[in-house]
């Protein structure tokens, strides 16, 4: 056990920040998306190093996690099926530009 | 047994009036079928009670009767029950009687078997019928439009008396009493659609209330009193000797108040002066009603109940003593009545009137006879007189009857109950007469053959041997005068000749109206004979004093049979056959009212009393009603409370209205909230920029902020 649990924690944290910043800032919805999924394994690896750490004995952490794949698989799905729809029909994936929910 | 039978005795018409109301109220038939039935139900069982009654020994000791506890009051309950005792055996007797016999004559009296009227309505006597026959138009009487309903009321009624005689408690007694009121009340406005029909009904109604309120006070005297109101409570000897000594107010002991109070439930009842003005007016309903329930029955329940409560009146009174207060204010109203209603009766000239006021006259007899304390000879006079008079109003109903049959057939119309429009129907309605005739001379009197004679008889008896002068002067008096408007009533109708054409063309009535007249007749001659004084010269003994004996038993005590004396006798026989001589021989030969003697306005005018009672009484209360109660108090005082209540309520809404509703309500906070959504929403707008990015800033902001929050506040 050299390394400590902070860095884990650390790297989660900094791939998070890295995951919003792209949700933020980038324009195209597909790295939206991908931003997205970005913060989702960041959680994954702080349950799976809380799990490691903590409470060994029960596999509950690692359980969490795959169950995160499975929704961040569907979500993808679903998700690039909308992108793929808007597409469709405004010709563009911007996301500024799909503002049919504004006043 | 016997007391079942006594508890189902006055059930019978009161279903009988349900189911008549109810039901069959189209089916003329059935409707009488149904009245009669009923009646003739209650007929058998009082005939059983009767006869189970004559045969018990010392029946005064051994009464039947059954009581049950009805109300509680406080720890002891309120009873209500049955019993018959020989007097009110005497009274079932007769009353099962002629119910029957008015129920069956009022089939003929309606005209049951003719056809529709033409122009008949409901509340209107039926007008006739046209009938072609043989090619040839003739009018015929029309059958009553509301024969049903006649027969649910008069069962009614006939629910009320049984309820009335076989009660053994003031309480049961009073309800009888006030159904039969209000049955009285109903069957005088029979024929609503006259005027004077109505009229009479309210003033019926009205003077019997009068007697009614004063006799509920009684009532409730007796119960603060006793604390019961049973007879048989009321009348233990230690009970009435502590009514009779206890003083109540201006030295009149408890005893004399009570009675004073329900003899005046009588009076109102009994149509006895100053409250008989109801009782010739009520002659507007149909004749069976002025038979039934103001001549046989529901008038003689006023003496009934004074006969009743005699012990109590009579508290502390024994035979040859001075006659207590209460006694002498019965005898003078009786024997007074008696004779002022016998001269009003000497001038009339309706028929029924006649016979209205002689029932008035001959309940003062029996009024006067109890004053005086001759408890059985007061009711037996009561039982002859159902009997005769009865038949009598039943013989005037067929006269007119038969009158109403020539003024059809003739077609001119004549008053037919007018007796100088009459004369010679001897010949004409020759049942109706012979029976008319018995009912008349059972009424004057007649020596030996009559009921009449012998139940008068005792009563001058007695009054003359207690030496009550008075009464006994009066009385016979008015037995003369009695003797006489009964011969003018019978010369003017049945003897002579027509004085009318509709008098010539009258014919006698059907035989439903003919056989109660024969059943009354019998009885109206044989009902003396058991009554008669042992001492009687040639008769007395023959037969025994039945009726003495039994009703007599009724009393604590039997009352002496009173020494036989000659004078009441010869008076008696002098009156009455005076009295029936000197009607004919004034009568014979009068042709018109002009020719009549006695039409003198004092007597013609009933003494002025419905005049008097109209200043007295009526007008004022007319005047107050209209002047005070309706212009002062109700629409000046009245009005004018509701005006200035409604004004304050006009002023306070405006006021709400301008300084409430409109500022606060409407535009504070009807107008404000609108105002207030818009301004924020508009406002509010602005961040739904419709960009995803700027709502993950947001959520992210302020998933931040929370967790400094709670990380600085939690932790």
């Amino acid at each position: 056990m050299s390394i400590p649990l902070s860095w884990f924690l650390i790297l989660a944290a900094a791939l998070f920040s890295i995951g919003l910043f792209g949700v933020l800032s980038r324009k195209n919805a597909i790295a939206i998306l991908l931003g997205v999924e970005l913060m989702l394994n960041a959680v994954n690896i702080n349950l799976v190093a809380f799990w490691r750490y903590q409470d060994p004995a029960k596999m509950a952490g690692q359980v969490f996690a795959i169950i995160v794949f499975a929704v961040a698989a569907a979500e993808v799905a679903v998700g690039l099926a909308l992108i793929i729809s808007v597409y469709r029909s405004r010709k563009t994936v911007v996301a500024d530009e799909i503002d049919l929910m504004k006043w | 047994m016997e007391n079942f039978i006594i508890w189902m005795l006055p059930l019978p018409p009161l279903l009988s009036f349900f189911v008549i109301i109810l039901f069959t109220n189209k089916r003329k038939s059935m409707s009488h079928g149904i009245a009669i039935g009923a009646a003739g139900l209650s007929w058998l069982g009082s005939m059983i009670i009767y006869i189970r009654a004559l045969g018990v020994k010392e029946f005064g000791r051994h009464i039947f009767g059954s009581s049950i506890n009805w109300l509680p009051t406080g720890s002891t309950w309120l009873k209500i029950g049955v019993q018959i005792d020989p007097l009110s055996a005497a009274v079932i007797f007769f009353v099962a009687w002629t119910v029957l016999a008015i129920f069956l004559y009022s089939i003929g009296y309606h005209n049951f078997g003719q056809p529709k009227g033409d122009n008949d309505v409901a509340g209107l006597p039926p007008h006739g019928a046209t009938v072609t026959e043989n090619g040839h138009k003739h009018t015929v009487p029309s059958i009553e439009p509301m024969y049903s309903r006649f027969f649910a009321f008069i069962s009614l009624f006939a629910f009320g008396m049984y309820t009335l005689v076989v009660s053994d408690n003031l309480l049961t007694l009073f309800v009888g009493w006030e159904i039969m009121g209000l049955c009285s009340y109903l069957l005088i406005g029979f024929w609503f659609g006259k005027p004077s029909a109505r009229n009479a009904a309210v003033k019926a109604f009205m003077t019997t209330r009068i007697g009614d309120v004063f006799m509920l006070l009684g009532i409730a005297f007796v119960y603060s009193f006793t604390g019961s109101l049973s007879f048989s409570e009321i009348f233990k000897p230690e009970m009435l000797g502590a009514l009779a000594s206890t003083p109540a107010f201006f030295g009149i002991s408890a005893a004399g108040i009570i009675g004073l109070l329900l003899f005046i439930g009588t009076v109102g009842k009994s149509a006895q002066w100053p409250l008989h003005v109801w009782l010739p007016d009520a002659m507007e309903g149909p004749t069976p009603v002025s038979a039934m329930i103001h001549a046989a029955t529901m008038v003689s329940a006023g003496v009934y109940m004074v006969i009743r409560m005699f012990p109590l009146i009579s508290a502390g009174w024994t035979e040859g003593m001075p006659l207590n207060m209460t006694m002498s204010v019965i005898a003078f109203i009786g024997a007074f009545t008696a004779i002022f209603a016998a001269t009003i009766a000497l001038a009339q000239n309706d028929i029924k009137r006649v016979l209205a006021y002689s029932t008035i006259s001959q309940l003062g007899f029996m009024i006067a006879a109890l004053g005086i304390g001759a408890y059985v000879a007061a009711a037996f006079h009561l039982v002859t007189h159902a009997f005769f008079k009865a038949l009598l109003f039943l013989g005037s109903g067929s006269v007119i009857h038969g009158m109403e049959h020539g003024v059809m057939h003739t077609g001119n119309h004549v008053d037919p109950q007018d007796m100088f429009n009459m004369g010679g129907l001897r010949k004409k309605m020759p049942i109706t007469f012979w029976t008319f005739l018995i009912g008349g001379l059972a009424l004057s009197g007649f020596p030996i053959l009559t009921a009449g004679f012998w139940s008068k008889d005792e009563i001058f008896a007695e009054a003359f041997g207690n030496g009550h002068f008075v009464v006994f002067i009066t009385l016979a008096s008015a037995a003369f005068l009695t003797a006489f408007y009964t011969m003018r009533q019978i010369t003017l109708t049945f003897f002579g000749e027509p004085r009318s054409k509709a008098a010539e063309h009258a014919s006698e009535t059907p035989w439903t109206m003919i056989l109660p007249l024969i059943v009354l007749a019998v009885f109206s001659v044989s009902y003396g004979w058991v009554g008669i004084p042992e001492q009687f010269p040639g008769l007395g003994g023959l037969i025994p004093n039945w009726f003495h004996e039994f009703v007599g038993g009724t009393l604590a005590e039997l009352p002496k049979a009173i020494e036989f004396s000659w004078v009441p006798l010869v008076t008696s026989l002098f009156v009455a056959l005076g009295g029936l001589f000197c009607g004919w021989l004034f009568y014979r030969n009068v042709k018109s009212p002009q020719q009549d003697f006695l039409q003198i306005p004092v007597l013609k005018n009933k003494w002025y009393f419905d005049e008097i009672y109209d200043y007295l009484f009526v007008k004022p209360a007319t005047w107050i009603a209209e002047k005070f109660t309706s212009l002062f108090m109700d629409q000046i005082v009245i009005d004018g409370i509701l005006h200035s209540v409604a004004q304050f309520s006009l002023f306070l809404g405006h006021a709400f209205r301008t300084y409430f509703d409109k500022p606060v309500i409407n535009e504070f906070i009807g107008d404000g909230t609108g105002n207030a959504v818009k301004a924020s929403g508009s406002g509010l707008r602005k961040i739904q920029a419709g960009r995803i990015q700027y709502y993950m800033v947001a959520s992210i902001t302020v998933l931040v902020i929370f967790a400094v929050l709670f990380y600085f506040l939690l932790v």
